[in-house]
């Protein structure tokens, strides 16, 4: 379980996020909502750790164990991995030793490529000259491999084409245990639900993502502030026709 | 051979002759009187101390011989072992070489004896070096090694390599330079002469391994014909108090074609002013120059200079400078086009680790100084189109080993 507590960031000498209260359940999905410019990858990377992000009050519990000021590769090791939209490009770093790395040790790193049709570009620097599409791709495998509890995903559909879009959706919700559709277990759907452990906060603005992930809850960030928890299908459909703005103060 | 009188009367002149570039060292303060060592049998190469071995391997040299074409080693001033089981190769010492008829077709015939006072030195007072030579149309499956290895304390050095491929050949050479391990003081003065002639391929991979009072100075000069691909790599990850070198390599027939690729570490206390020039004298004609430099300290100098003679080249050159913990990087990057229609282009940067790659590794699990090191591996690891496996291997063992004493 995720709880963050009254949390108010820095970035630089500006306050980005304040009176941020979120709490993630095992088994949870989140959508977070918002204008561009609204903090929502400042929230996600405040989560996974990023030292610029200044966390000056509240707290962060992540199963348990306080990461408010934990060092990023503890939390990584703690089981919190982000899907990226923008990443740095590691120049000669193949994106099979990352993935790798991912795994902390040896993994079938073929296997995994073929899952996100990324094959490929396993020789390829990790990165390095990826398109929008590519990038997403390149992300899940490397979570594929980490497979951690919490899952960060900033706009895993952004610049991806609607073949791949399908490809993408699958894989997260399969990140997810949120699955059943696909896979024809002897488990029943309810018995899946139960045991599902994997948390996710995912960041839309189309909200294609819906269609794969049936998430639980949706949330707008609004100027640094999270406004409303809701059924994230209501969510778009309000920001749809009347815009985050009156969104906002209609849900508030 | 002829001519080595004009030649000696050439040298004396410019015995006092500064060089433009790199620190002007004092010669006196060398002994270059002769140092015999006997030559060993392949038995007594394996009965090298270990430590010795180590060092050597380092620098790129096998005692084993395993997977090697042919073996040239060199100590002090006397060449040790010399051997070349691999049909259509010749390894022979300079000196053995300069009896034969042919070798007046080679020596200094693209290196000048006056360039300053390293070249005439060496011209006046050779020690010995190689010959290696790929007959017409051979292939060669394993590299050959050549390991130039200083023993005695305050030597000068002087060898001069010739490396010829002839027609259609093909030539990979590791060769390696180190210092025993008590020594400190000394000078190596080297000149090399590069042939490569119409189609062969040379790929060249030379490593560094110096001790920290050690002076390089290597002269090298590079002729390829048409259609001929000369690739040269350099690897130095060890201190040295001062290198400097700038060799020159001149295309000179339609679509030949020149790499150097050069991977440095300055450490502290070190000097290193290093680059290369590429002359593209006929159409088709392409040259790359590739850098990529760390400093935890040191100061390098990182030249490169790329002239276009005519139409319908393509040149490129890159350096890239990492500083870890101080020191000094300088990019000098010159192109020069003399006709329209080259196509010339350069990219140099100089900077520290971006937190954002660390953070993101760090993020998928690696600590802070894993997250580092996997970052500086990445940047040392070029790609070099053509290196056989084998030698990208021995490179890629040599920056293993050298990170750990980076950090």
């Amino acid at each position: 379980m995720l709880v963050i507590e009254d949390l108010k960031v820095e970035l630089g000498d500006k306050v980005i996020l304040q009176h941020i209260d979120l709490e993630i359940k095992p088994g949870e999905t989140h959508v977070l909502f918002g204008p561009n410019g609204s903090g929502k990858t400042s929230l996600l990377m405040t989560i996974m750790g990023y030292p610029q992000y200044k966390v000056v009050e509240g707290s962060m519990i992540f199963k348990g164990k306080d990461i408010t000021f934990m060092p990023i590769n503890e939390r990584a090791r703690l089981g919190i991995g982000m899907s990226y939209q923008r990443p740095p490009t590691i120049h000669g770093l193949k994106t099979r030793q990352m993935v790798n790395i991912c795994a902390g040790g040896v993994v079938d790193v073929g296997g995994l490529a073929q899952r996100v049709n990324f094959a490929d570009f396993l020789d390829r620097d990790v990165n390095a000259g990826f398109s929008g599409g590519e990038i997403k791709r390149s992300e899940l495998l490397q979570l594929m491999a980490q497979n951690p509890d919490l899952m960060l995903f900033d706009e895993p559909e952004s610049g991806v084409d609607m073949e791949n879009i399908h490809l993408i959706g699958k894989t997260i919700a399969r990140l997810l245990e949120k699955d059943f559709n696909s896979v024809s277990g002897e488990k029943s759907k309810m018995q899946k639900k139960m045991e599902r452990t994997k948390m996710g906060l995912i960041i839309t603005h189309t909200g294609y993502i819906l269609d794969y992930v049936a998430a639980d809850k949706g949330q707008v960030l609004f100027d640094g502030r999270l406004s409303c928890i809701s059924n994230p299908r209501e969510i778009l459909s309000c920001i749809g026709k009347s815009g985050y703005e009156e969104c906002v103060r209609c849900m508030a | 051979m002829h001519g080595l009188g004009e030649l000696k009367e050439k040298a004396e002149k410019a015995l006092q002759k500064k060089a433009p570039f790199g620190e002007d060292i004092n010669l006196d303060q060398f002994d270059s009187a002769p140092v015999l060592h006997s030559y060993m049998a392949d038995e007594d190469l394996c009965g090298i101390p270990q430590e010795e071995q180590k060092r050597l391997i380092m620098a790129g040299l096998d005692v084993t011989k395993k997977e090697r074409g042919g073996t040239f080693f060199q100590k002090d001033t006397s060449v040790i072992h010399c051997h070349s089981p691999q049909e259509g190769i010749e390894v022979l010492p300079v000196r053995k070489a300069l009896e034969k008829d042919w070798i007046g077709e080679y020596f200094w015939k693209l290196a000048q004896v006056d360039v300053d006072k390293y070249t005439a030195s060496a011209a006046l007072d050779l020690h010995d070096g190689y010959v290696i030579r790929a007959l017409p149309g051979s292939k060669s499956i394993y590299p050959v090694q050549a390991c130039l290895y200083l023993d005695k304390e305050g030597l000068q050095q002087n060898v001069h390599n010739l490396i010829i491929t002839e027609e259609g050949s093909e030539l990979h050479i590791i060769t390696g330079c180190s210092t025993s391990p008590h020594m400190k003081k000394g000078i190596h003065i080297g000149i090399s002469e590069f042939f490569v002639k119409k189609n062969a391929k040379l790929s060249f991979t030379m490593i560094h391994n110096w001790a920290e009072d050690m002076h390089v100075r290597p002269r090298s000069v590079a002729r390829v014909e048409e259609g001929g691909l000369f690739l040269n790599n350099y690897i130095c990850m060890k201190p040295v108090r001062s290198l400097q070198m700038y060799p020159t390599t001149y295309l000179e027939g339609e679509n030949a074609v020149a790499r150097f690729y050069s991977i440095i570490v300055g450490s502290p206390g070190s000097e290193y002013d290093l680059g290369g020039r590429i002359f593209l004298k006929k159409p088709g004609n392409k040259a790359e120059i590739v850098a990529r430099a760390i400093s935890n300290g040191g100061k390098i100098i990182a030249r490169g200079h790329l002239i276009g003679e005519v139409a319908e080249i393509k040149a490129h050159l890159e350096c890239k400078g990492l500083l870890l913990k101080g020191g000094l990087i300088h990019a000098i990057p010159e192109l020069e086009g003399h006709a329209d229609g080259v196509e010339m282009s350069h990219e140099a940067a100089v900077g520290k680790i971006a937190q954002e790659e660390i953070s993101y590794l760090m993020s998928r699990g690696l600590g802070e100084e894993e997250a580092t090191s996997t970052i500086v591996r990445g940047f040392l690891n070029v790609d070099i189109p053509g290196l056989p496996s084998q030698l990208k291997a021995e490179i890629d063992r040599v920056i293993e080993q050298s990170d750990k004493d980076m950090m």
